[in-house]
């Protein structure tokens, strides 16, 4: 006849965030790195060339990190003031940061001074990069106009002075080597090329603009101002692509992963969002502590670093799987032996006999067949500490056969203890709650006229209480927010409510009528 | 128009298999059973039922072969008769008359002519004490006999045909009722009473439930209501008897029974484990477990190779001696309360309903068959009294039948209420229905009513389902795509809509799924089932809305409403009206789904009316007074295959489509208008039976023979080619058949004779217009062994088998060669005329 039908452990939906592709790739970095450092961190930039390291900006001072290390193996301090957007050049050889006083420094990064100086601004440059040619760079300041410098000579080439707000931000082209975007609070993005007198394209952000991008392709541009991120199509001459809106302050950094797949946008409500670069949703966010001014990504994603107003500079690695592979593996038969015979095709002669399919049964099941209802409690116990939904559904299945009672009782001080060590652990969980609340109240009638004889057993009861207790207040607390809430609702659905009203009455008023025509 | 025939209520399904102990044939190869007013002989190889055997007009209580005759069968009925069967033709041969009613009946071996029954002290319905005694059978030939000469045997025993047995060649009898053990010896005329205390400290309880007698020594064995079962010996001593105590059941003993040598004891009970005892010793037992449910009989065929079990789901088991299940006889399945309802599979059209428990039973109204049980609860089923187990509550497929939902509940006093919603979707491939969804709790109380949305099979909406619970609110739940990688679909919640906090009724989706009712309480809430709006509500007050559903096809405007107080309400939707209302204590209404008429079933005082009308018209067409006695529960139209004609024009509304209804009681009733003779016409089971025993390969070889001459003979009817004689009817196929194998000569020997007997004769062959195309290897093909030839019948499709019995069986050597060639010929040309 038909079969033991072993117990069905039941599946309980996986609250929270659906587990992707995305959420697998981005958790899969080590416990963050936490580096104080001496102010609000600015700018953080990798190194293009192996190992790369990265240098910090914060406050006076520049920092470079190496990439495990915890200490700076460098440290650039010959500012008067707040220094600002430390670059390194695509070779990792040079480093150019402006400063508060409006100077923009070149810095050998073996050396200790810097090599060059390039006096010009009048009020704190934020911004300083390289041209991708290496000859020259770019740098914008407080006093609205943005500068290409010739490295060698250290004299202005050009000056632009097309915005009319502080430029607080830009990037350059990788692609030409004349072209760079620079981002201003006058709320606009400036493209320039360096061979044309004017900028040759402006887009209006709407706010201040705090960060802009350009994608390696060049034909994007991206700029962060205010709680937006705007994406806009450099080659339909600065069309507005999307406009992201997931951060409720302001976005202060925008990053771009190694593959280009990702963009990430740091802000000051303490969230980093990973946005796919096709969709342009939102498929990861990170939590920090405190507001964010800078991210970085390393190349390859190995490292996030992100740089917070209090001065902490977080740093997390990516975990690497390899290592597991290499521990020795304990010899099995080879997967041929398993599959022996399995892709024979039987011929038209050849009687065919099928195998019976062997079913294995779990322990407790074999138990709970046999009716050994106080062995398969323990099994459970035992051995699937990690798997508290079996056991359970064991319970569940003994209450069905109405002998949990029986499981339950006839227990000695250890296998009492493990029992109300699970209870402890999960009785207050929503999905066990209903079944372990009905074992809890067995357990205690059980074992109330041995209440006093072991200590152990007598300190897991009392932490029982407290647990329970300090459950019922969390939900009485939970209710009196609910009916809050209800008292919301209903101001907010009153309307509707009183147009169904009068249909109700229609309805009454109109159905003796009938009835008496009837 | 045809003479007016009267509407009459039949009841389908049959009544309970379970009613009485079976029987085997001598041979095994019948097993009879009692089945209502009915005797069904059912084939032990094949399950089918081969013969009912009709004549009673009370319940069958007992039947018995003849022991001088093994091809005859005694049957007794409460309408106070025994009948004598010739069970193997289905003729009736005798009856006689007693006149009392008889509850079981008993047969010796050697006592001829006499019979011992059972019957009432009184004759009255009320008596409550019942005696056995023997009834002489008058040998007359008259086919309606008078037996009147009773002798009384044992006085104030037990009523059910288990409480009595009889002993070693008939030489005494054993009886139980209440606490004691009666035992009567037939040549000294002593009856010996063994009492047992009735209740021990150790909390036992000693009544008796069966007993039975073995076949060979002084040794009777008992069941007890504990679980215990007690053999007696030694028991002509009334004080220095013995007993020796086996016990396993934890509950009741429903049977015990001895097998033909004696050497084991079979048990039984609610356990449903039939339980196997060697020697009589306590730790010696074999065990089969899960056998569906409780075990009421068990019956030993008389050759000893089968033990058969019947059940109280209304099953047999049959079951080999080495206890290796070989059949189940499966009826429509009563065991439970029918909480489902009857539900129509849109697939096959099969009736869906509760079946085993835990399960949901798909049964064939036309073949009166179940076709499977699909199990719903998935939980191992203990089998004890007094569990509350997983009930399996409400069913709806949807209109195609791809989608099967179900809700299953767990209700305790001291746990509170376990519920779970399981969509199911028909796999195709494996032609079942597999679990896609289980949803836990899907409302916080009860689940009153469930219903998909209907939609064409050409328009692409998502499927809609609805649940109402008695926790005010009713439930959407579509079938949604979960993840965004993977194409899987899952069903989960969309809307939740609900009126007042009032608890839900019931739901109903209008025919083209645009509108929603749910009914909360005493109010009709109409839905938009685009945007889940509220449209309007209805209300007939005072009174709970029991029934709810939309008129169909021309009548789809209107609504109608049945309230628990007694009234029958349609409303309008267009005008938001009341259109009519009636008083009428509808119980179960029901909407015809390929037509406009609407069935609606009345409880008045004691008996059920049934009213059929369309919506718009309030005056139903066809009135039924007194459809049952009991209460209908469930009522479903199910769509025929072919139309019927039906007469009458009164009765127009069966055409398409018939009526099944479930009473209290589950019995399943439906509406004929044929006359009781023209509905019991013979059909041609024997021909089915012949045609489902299983393939040998000699009826390979030979039954294919017999349909192509039956297929020729249809073909060539105007021809002069006759058949003559079936080829089995040679005498070398005789003596290849007919001898045992080990006294045969070798088979190479053999052949030959039986090959020659096969082959055609020449002058029959000219007629065939014999082409010309010869095959080269006919050398070749005599070396073949002759199996060979043989298997090359069968490959040939068109045989000219016509002429195969006149074969003359000597045939020259010149000439069998030639008639092999011309066998090994292609003769599809044969079948293309």
């Amino acid at each position: 006849m038909a079969s033991y039908k072993p117990v069905v452990v039941q599946s309980f939906p996986k609250l929270g965030e659906k587990i992707t592709q995305d959420t697998l790739y981005w958790k899969s970095y080590k416990t963050p790195v936490q580096i104080k450092e001496f102010g609000a961190v600015t700018k953080i930039d990798f190194s293009p060339i192996p190992p790369h390291n990265y240098a910090v900006t914060a406050s006076s001072r520049i920092h470079i990190y190496g990439r495990y290390s915890q200490e700076p193996i460098k440290t650039f301090s010959r500012f008067k003031d707040a220094a600002y957007c430390a670059t390194y050049r695509d070779d990792g050889k040079l480093l150019v940061a402006g400063s508060e006083e409006g100077v923009v420094r070149l810095f050998d990064i073996i050396g200790r001074a810097a090599l060059r100086q390039y006096d010009g601004h009048t009020k704190p440059v934020h911004v300083a990069d390289f041209l991708s040619d290496k000859y020259r760079i770019f740098s914008a300041a407080d006093d609205y106009t943005s500068k290409l410098w010739d490295i060698p000579t250290a004299t202005a080439i050009v000056s632009y002075s097309e915005h009319t707000d502080y430029v607080r931000c830009g990037c350059i082209s990788k692609l030409n080597t004349d072209v760079f975007v620079t981002g201003s609070y006058d709320h606009t993005v400036k493209v320039f090329d360096a061979r044309r007198e004017k900028s040759v394209m402006t887009v209006e952000h709407g706010q201040p603009v705090e960060s802009v991008l350009l994608f390696p392709s060049g034909g994007l541009l991206v700029s962060a101002g205010g709680r937006y991120v705007k994406v806009w199509d450099v080659l339909k001459g600065g069309q507005l692509l999307v406009s992201l809106k997931n951060h409720h302050k302001t976005v202060t950094c925008l990053c771009l992963n190694s593959s280009g797949q990702r963009l990430l946008s740091g802000s000051l409500d303490r969230h980093v969002k990973i946005y796919s670069t096709t969709s342009y949703k939102v498929v990861h966010s990170f939590n920090y502590a405190a507001s964010i001014l800078s991210l970085a990504l390393a190349p390859e994603d190995e490292t996030i670093v992100v740089g917070m107003t209090n001065g902490v500079l977080n740093v997390r690695h990516r975990k690497h799987e390899k290592s597991k592979e290499c521990l020795p593996k304990k010899k099995q038969p080879a997967y041929r032996t398993f599959v022996k015979g399995r892709s024979y095709m039987p011929k038209q002669e050849d009687f065919f006999v099928s195998k019976p399919v062997k079913s294995h049964l779990k322990k407790y099941d074999k138990l709970l067949k046999s009716f050994q209802v106080s062995k398969a409690l323990d099994v459970v116990l035992q051995a699937h500490n990690r798997t508290p939904e079996i056991t359970v559904a064991v319970m569940q299945e003994l209450t069905r056969r109405g002998t949990l009672a029986n499981a339950l009782a006839g227990r000695d001080e250890a296998q009492l203890s493990v029992l109300m060590a699970f209870l402890i652990r999960y009785v207050v969980e929503p999905r066990f709650a209903p079944m372990l609340i009905k074992v809890a109240e067995m357990i205690i009638d059980i074992y109330l006229p041995v209440v006093g004889q072991s200590t152990v057993i007598d300190k897991q009861f009392l932490k029982l209480q407290e647990i329970v207790e300090k459950e019922i207040d969390y939900q009485a607390e939970l209710l009196e927010v609910l009916g809050m809430m209800d008292a919301l609702f209903a101001t907010m659905t009153r309307k509707k409510a009183t147009s169904l009203e009068e249909n109700k009455t229609n309805g009454i008023l109109r159905s003796p009528e009938q009835d008496m025509n009837n | 128009m045809v003479a007016h025939q009267p509407l009459r209520v039949v009841r389908c399904g049959g009544s309970k298999l379970s009613g009485a102990r079976a029987a085997f044939s001598a041979d095994a190869k019948y097993l009879l059973c009692t089945s209502g007013d009915y005797v069904k002989v059912y084939s032990t190889a094949t399950e089918e039922c081969v013969h009912i055997l009709q004549g009673h007009t009370n319940l069958v209580t007992g039947i018995q072969l003849n022991p001088q005759n093994h091809m005859q069968l005694y049957s007794c009925s409460l309408d106070g008769t025994i009948k004598l069967w010739d069970f193997t033709d289905g003729i009736l041969i005798k009856t006689f008359v007693v006149g009392y009613k008889l509850f079981a009946l008993y047969m010796l071996a050697d006592s001829e002519g006499s019979v011992f029954i059972i019957i009432p002290k009184k004759n009255e319905d009320a008596s409550d004490s019942f005696q056995l005694v023997s009834v002489k059978l008058p040998k007359t030939p008259d086919q309606e006999v008078e037996a009147k000469d009773l002798s009384l045997i044992l006085d104030d025993i037990g009523r059910s045909p288990k409480c009595t047995a009889f002993g070693r060649e008939g030489e005494y009898v054993a009886s139980v009722r209440g606490l004691h053990l009666l035992v009567h010896f037939f040549k000294k005329k002593k009856t010996n009473r063994f009492p047992l205390s009735g209740t021990s400290r150790k909390g036992a309880n000693n009544y008796f439930t069966c007993v039975a007698c073995h076949p060979k020594e002084d040794c009777i064995a008992s069941g007890h209501k504990d679980g215990k079962i007690r053999l007696w010996r030694n028991f002509n001593h009334k004080r220095e008897y013995t007993f020796s105590t086996l016990h396993w059941h934890h509950d009741v003993v429903m049977d015990v029974a001895f097998s033909v040598e004696g050497n084991s004891l079979l048990s039984g009970g609610v356990e449903s484990v039939l339980v196997q005892w060697r020697d009589g010793s306590d730790c010696k037992k074999e065990f089969l477990p899960r056998l569906g449910s409780t075990i009421e009989h068990i019956s030993v065929s008389p050759d000893g190779t089968f033990y058969c079990t019947s059940h109280t789901d209304n099953k047999i088991t049959i079951v080999h001696s080495n206890l290796r299940v070989s059949a189940v006889i499966q009826g429509l399945v009563k065991g439970s309360d029918v909480k489902t309802g009857l539900v129509v599979d849109p697939r096959t059209k099969a009736l869906v309903l509760n079946g085993k428990p835990g399960h949901l039973q798909f049964y064939c109204l036309q073949t009166d068959k179940q076709l499977y049980n699909l199990d719903i609860v998935q939980q191992e089923y203990i089998h004890q009294v007094g569990l509350h187990q997983t009930e399996l509550v409400k069913a709806a497929f949807n209109t195609q039948g791809s989608w099967l939902a179900t809700v299953e509940q767990r209700e305790d006093k001291e746990i509170e209420l376990e519920l779970q919603m399981k969509l199911w979707n028909y796999d195709e491939q494996t032609q079942s229905f597999t679990l896609n969804t289980r949803i836990n709790m899907p409302h916080e109380a009860h689940i009153t009513a469930l219903c998909f949305r209907d939609t064409d099979e050409l328009e692409d909406a998502t499927p809609t389902l609805v649940t109402a619970g008695k926790d005010g609110r009713f439930k959407v739940w579509m079938l949604v795509n979960d993840s965004a990688e993977k194409p899987s679909m899952s069903w989960s919640c969309g809307f939740v809509g609900s009126y007042h906090n009032y608890p839900a009724n019931s739901c109903c989706f209008s025919e083209d799924g645009s509108l929603l009712a749910v009914s909360f309480e005493e109010t009709v809430t109409v839905w938009d089932s685009d945007t889940w709006d509220l449209k309007c509500t209805f209300c007939h007050p005072p009174g709970k809305i029991r029934n709810l559903c939309f008129g169909r096809l021309s009548c789809s405007k209107y609504l109608l409403g049945t309230t628990d107080n007694g009234f029958l309400c349609c409303w309008n939707l267009l005008s938001c009206a009341l259109e009519w209302s009636t008083q009428l204590n509808v119980i179960v209404l029901q909407p015809d789904p390929l037509s406009e008429n609407i069935a609606a079933v009345s409880q008045l005082l004691d008996h059920s009316d049934l009213f059929v009308f369309k919506p718009n018209e309030p005056r139903p067409f066809c009135i039924q007074r007194n459809v049952c006695r009991e209460r209908v529960q469930w009522a479903v139209f199910i769509p025929r295959d072919v139309p019927e004609s039906v007469g009458s024009e009164k009765h127009q509304w069966l055409n398409r489509s018939q009526l099944y209804m479930l009473t209290e009681t589950q019995d399943l009733l439906t509406f004929s208008t044929k006359s009781p003779e023209e509905r019991l016409t013979p059909s041609s089971k024997q021909l089915a039976v012949e045609e489902s025993l299983p393939v040998t390969p000699f009826y390979l070889l030979l039954g294919k023979h017999r349909r192509q001459q039956q297929s020729k003979e249809n073909a060539e009817l105007g021809t002069a080619v006759i058949q003559s004689q079936l080829p089995q009817d040679s005498p070398e196929i005789k003596e290849l058949l007919h001898t045992p194998a080990h006294v045969l000569p070798s088979a190479s020997f053999l052949c030959s004779i039986f090959i020659n007997s096969l082959l055609i004769s020449k002058e029959n062959k000219s007629s065939g217009d014999v082409v010309d195309e010869v095959e080269m290897d006919s050398e070749k093909a005599e070396d073949e062994s002759d199996e060979d030839v043989e298997l090359s019948e069968m490959e040939q499709d068109t045989n000219p088998t016509e002429f195969l019995g006149e074969i003359a069986p000597k045939l020259s050597k010149a000439q069998e060669k030639e008639l092999r060639k011309i066998r090994r010929m292609d003769y599809s040309w044969v079948a293309a005329l």
